[in-house]
Formats: structure tokens, sequence, C-alpha cells
């Protein structure tokens, strides 16, 4: 706010003395932003605005890789609404999605109250945590495709040791158990962001409002449900949001560990326009599959904010 | 309550002792707190790091023990080899993987810093008409997820004759990193004191002096994270690696891993997993030297 009034002067200035177009272009306030922004401006018109609008557009059209499609209308929504498989998808990508991110918030709540104790080697323990974070999610996706091996999988090893099961799991080739072995592993990639994230918001809670409410006789849940968590909503919707949108549109793990199988039990929606239009050729059906994500991404978006948002209004927290 | 009581009778004795950050963790006895915080804890690290060390494991046993669980025991090997490292290194094309990742996620990185700064800048300080809805609009750019555009996106790289060169990658990374970072330094530019730019200008310095000499010596924690995450991001990136390149000598690290290394059915398990290792660690090396950078990078961002 501070730099306000030197702009009237400097514009007042610039007319009083009849500036040139040039002047006028280094240091008018609208101009002079204009320049700054282009560099971004144009990456994000250029590779993502352009894309998405003609993205709405393929899908209205029969494109096939290498040839230029015509407008068909709805055509290719209308072949999507009988597909049996896109239907399997959008299930599998609302299983995912729910199961993976009610999972994930809860465990990397629980391991973000742990790691804001007070306690030795904190540090190394809060950047080992993060460690999953870091590493390119297909490469630790390739750890767990080695994992869940169907004939030398370690896990199966480690139970039948323990005498838990006694014949051999197909880890990613039972649909049910390829479901919860993606769910697993993506649960284990988004933990340490969610956790740390969390920590960053409850390390912002002041210590006395506990130290208060345990003078006044509260117990553990009381303390984590009526401070630890009003206190955190807004950080908690941020981070959420972020969460499910990026499990709702989550491509390379899938990618890496079944590619949609076994019978397309895994195949979320991602995957399967990535199937249909590089894979398939068929770019007007990929691009309505993509389209399609759209809503439920809107959807998504608005529930976690707007949901956890008002939750913040009814504790008593700041309107703003 | 019983608890209750009894801690209060405690707190008395080691509120003398009590450091100050300690909180009220010392109201727990020693046995309680192994049972709620150290073995619960356990379990998760235990979890989280086990494929590290499953994939460290397997880049260094012989192959023959690595089809067989029953003979040996598997969780340590007794005859480490470096067969599947010098495989990797000597005879795939991994060190082109390696340089041409390196290559699009510095080039990507360098040029969303540029873009971003620029526009940060202008968003938080020179505020131009619309600012306030440029930056929402930035906002929602980092929502739109690239698995919804790569379709599109192929057929412009085709279009603009880029298709298969490491360009569509240092030309597209950007449309992600660019979003993030703008928010991040966006955040801290808003803490530079505006009284120094009004020195500045006062001083005949243009914007652009203003830019160069002044927020960005300042602003140079921001830099770095949003350095440090950019390169995190082009690094991790797959979906755009997978559709706009095809020739194997143009793949980086994370798309070659998936495509390259079966012969038929036959999965190279060791080599993979070593490919797995190497590729992480440049950035777990990165990750250690700026731990705080990094922390600062991906809170900062959901804060604002």
């Amino acid at each position: 706010m501070a730099d306000v009034p030197l702009s009237p002067t400097r514009s007042a200035a610039a007319k009083a003395g009849g500036a040139s177009a040039w002047t006028r272009l280094q240091t008018n306030r609208n101009w002079l932003g204009l320049w700054f922004m282009l560099p971004a401006a144009g990456f994000l018109i250029l590779f993502l605005a352009y894309p998405l609008g003609l993205g709405v557009w393929l899908s209205f059209t029969d494109s096939r890789i290498g040839r230029p499609g015509e407008f068909i209308g709805f055509e290719n929504y209308a072949w999507l609404w009988g597909d049996d498989v896109f239907w399997l998808s959008v299930f599998n990508t609302l299983l995912y999605t729910t199961v993976a991110s009610v999972l994930k918030f809860a465990i990397g709540l629980y391991l973000a109250l742990l790691l804001n104790r007070h306690m030795r080697f904190k540090a190394i323990i809060r950047a080992v945590v993060l460690i999953p974070f870091i590493v390119p999610t297909v490469l630790s996706a390739v750890a767990f495709w080695w994992i869940f091996d169907t004939q030398f999988s370690i896990i199966t090893w480690m139970l039948q040791g323990l005498g838990l099961i006694d014949h051999q799991i197909n880890w990613l080739g039972d649909s049910t158990m390829a479901r919860a072995s993606v769910i697993f592993a993506n649960i284990w990639r988004g933990v340490p962001f969610i956790a740390i994230t969390l920590l960053a918001g409850l390390q912002t809670v002041p210590g006395s409002l506990y130290e208060a409410a345990t003078i006044d006789g509260a117990t553990r849940w009381q303390l984590f449900r009526f401070i630890t968590y009003p206190l955190l909503t807004p950080i908690i919707a941020v981070v959420m949001t972020f969460s499910v949108l990026f499990t709702f549109t989550d491509f390379q793990l899938i990618w890496v560990l079944t590619r949609g199988g076994p019978f397309n039990a895994t195949h979320l929606m991602a995957t399967l326009s990535y199937q249909r239009a590089i894979l398939g050729g068929n770019l007007g059906e990929g691009a309505a599959i993509a389209t399609a994500m759209i809503p439920f991404l809107l959807a998504a978006i608005m529930f976690s904010w707007f949901g956890l948002q008002r939750r913040k209004w009814q504790s008593g927290g700041s309107d703003d | 309550m019983t608890d209750a009581r009894t801690s209060t009778s405690r707190m008395a004795v080691t509120v003398e002792q009590a450091d100050a950050t300690e909180g009220m963790d010392y109201l727990e006895t020693r046995g309680r707190r192994l049972v709620n915080l150290w073995l619960p804890l356990g379990v998760i690290m235990v979890v989280l790091l086990f494929p590290f060390y499953w994939m460290g494991l397997t880049a260094v046993k012989p192959d023959g023990e690595l089809i067989d669980l029953d003979g040996t025991f598997p969780l340590w090997t007794w005859n480490p080899t470096l067969k599947h490292i010098t495989t990797l290194l000597f005879e795939t094309d991994y060190p082109v993987w390696l340089w041409n990742t390196m290559m699009v996620s510095v080039g990507a990185t360098f040029l969303s810093l540029i873009a971003s700064i620029g526009a940060a800048y202008a968003i938080v300080r020179i505020r131009y008409r619309g600012a306030q809805w440029v930056g929402g609009l930035i906002f929602l750019a980092y929502l739109v997820p690239p698995s919804i555009l790569f379709i599109p996106l192929a057929m412009i790289i085709v279009q603009y004759g880029l298709f298969d060169t490491p360009f569509a990658l240092i030309l597209t990374y950007p449309t992600i990193l660019i979003p993030f970072s703008t928010w991040l330094l966006m955040g801290y530019f808003k803490t530079i004191p505006y009284e120094l730019e009004e020195c500045a200008l006062i001083d005949g310095a243009t914007r652009w002096q203003i830019l160069i000499k002044i927020i960005l010596p300042l602003a140079i924690p921001g830099l770095i994270s949003s350095f440090i995450f950019c390169f995190t991001l082009c690094w991790n990136e797959f979906i755009y690696a997978l559709v706009f390149i095809s020739d194997a000598s143009n793949k980086t690290v994370p798309v070659a891993i998936v495509t390259n290394f079966t012969d038929g059915d036959i999965f190279r398990w060791g080599s993979i997993m070593a490919g797995a290792l190497i590729g992480s660690l440049p950035l777990v090396i990165l990750y250690a030297f700026f731990v705080e950078h990094y922390v600062a990078a991906m809170t900062g961002a959901v804060k604002e």
C-alpha cells in the first residue's frame, strides 16, 4: 500500500511533461506489469490454457493420431455413456480417491501428532519421514512393483514365515488385491506430505492452550477435538484439496504397477484416457474421458474446500 | 481422571526441570511414552523406509538369490555384488537418461524461475490493474492436472515440431512449475519492506534494477526453496515424458526405467532397482543439504 501515492504523481508528471509513448511504456504501472508478466503468461497461455480449451474441443471431434477430426457433437460422450469399461474406471477412480484420501489423512494426522511431540532425534526423524515424498513416484512405484511380484514377493514370504498364509498371494493379478495394493502404494507415498504440512500447522498452536485446558480437566480427546482440530482446519482444507486432486488424477503409480489391469480393475480415468488416446489412437475419445474428469475435479475441490471451511466458522474461527 | 491426579502430583516435582519447549510431555511416564510414541512411530518409519531398503538390497544381490526366497534368508545378503550397477552404467543407456533428466530439469526449472520471479514481482509490487485476479488465476492453474492436458498438448507439440526433442519437456514442464513457484515467491516478496523500494525509486532506480539489485538478493531463501521444489517436480514428472518422447536416447530416467528394462518377459530386477536407486540419489542428496528450504517450500505454498 505504501507506494500507492508514488504512482499518481509520477503519471501526472509524465502527462504534464508530454512524455513520449516510450517513457509511458516504461513507467506506467499497467504496462510495466504486463512486461513483467509476459514470460509467465506466455507459458501458461500457450501450454496450459490453450491445450485445456483444445482438449474440450477435441472431445467433440473424431480425431485420431495423424488425422485431424471433424466435429461430431456429443457422439464420444454418448459412446462412453454406454461403455462399461468407462464406468468401471469412474468407479475405480472414486474408490481409489476416497479410500486413499481418507486413510492418508488419518495416518498423516496421526503421524503429525506423533512428530509434534518432544523427543530425541526430532530433526532427523522428521527429515527421514519425508523421503518417500522426495523420491520420484515412478522409482518408488518400481520398488513396489518388485515387492508385489507374483512369485518373489517379500511380503508373501514374510506372511508365510509368520504362518499367516500358506499359499502365494497374487498381489497385482487379483482384482481386489490389485486395488488394495495400488491404494497402499498411494497412501505410502502421500502420508509424508500430509504429515509434514500438518506438522507445520501444529507447530503454530500455542502450548499454553493445552496447558490451560489440562488444568480445566480436559481429556486427551477433548484437547484434540476442541483445540488442535479447530485451529488446524484451514490447513487441513488446503492439504486435503491438493491430496484429493492429485489422487484423483493419478497416472504414474497405476501405470507402473498394473497398467489398469487385471481386467481393468485398476483402470483410473487418467490411465484409460491414455490407453484410448495414445495407445489406441482415438484422440477424441481419450479427450472426452479427460474432459469428463473436470466436473468430478471441480466437485472434489468444492467439497474439500467449502466443506472444511464451514466447520472453521462453526468452531468460532475467524471468518476470513 | 486417575491419570490427571497422579500427573498433577508429579508435576510439582518435575516442573522446575521442565524445558519450556517440552510442553506437557513430561506428564507422561516412560512406559506410556514407549507405547504411545515410539512404538507407532517405529512401525510407521519401518513401513515408510522398507521399500528403499528392499530396493538397495535387490540392487546388490546376486541374481540367484533374487529368485530364491527359500534357499537363503532374503532380508540380507552375504555375497553383495556390483554386477547390476556396472551393467546399468556401462551396458545400457542409463548415463544418457540421467543426463537427459538433468538437462530437462535444469532447463525447465530456470525458465520457470525467470517467469515466476517476473510474475510474482508484478503481482505483489507493481500491482497493475487486475493483479489480484491474475494471482487467483495462477493459483487455479496450479489445480489443472497434467493428466487432463497431455492429449491436446501432444497435438500441439507435434504441430510445433517439438515431438521427441528435449524441448518438448523443457517448454511444457514450466506449466506445472510456474503456478507453484509464483505463489511461493509472492509470499517471500510480500515480506520485503516497501521502504527499500521507495528509497531506490527516489534515487532513480528503474523497476528492473530494483528487482535485480534489491528484491532478489533479499529473497534468496525463497529462490532456493522454489528451485529445489521445481527441480524435484521435474525429476518426478512422468506422463509428459512418456507421451512426448519416443526415441530411447531422448528418454528421462523415470520413463526409461519402466519401459526399457525388460527383455521380453524377463525383468532384470537387479538392474531396475539399481536404476531406481541411482535415479533417486540426486534428489535425496539435494534434499539432505536443503531440508529446511524444502519443508519451507512445501508448507509455505500451502499456507498462503
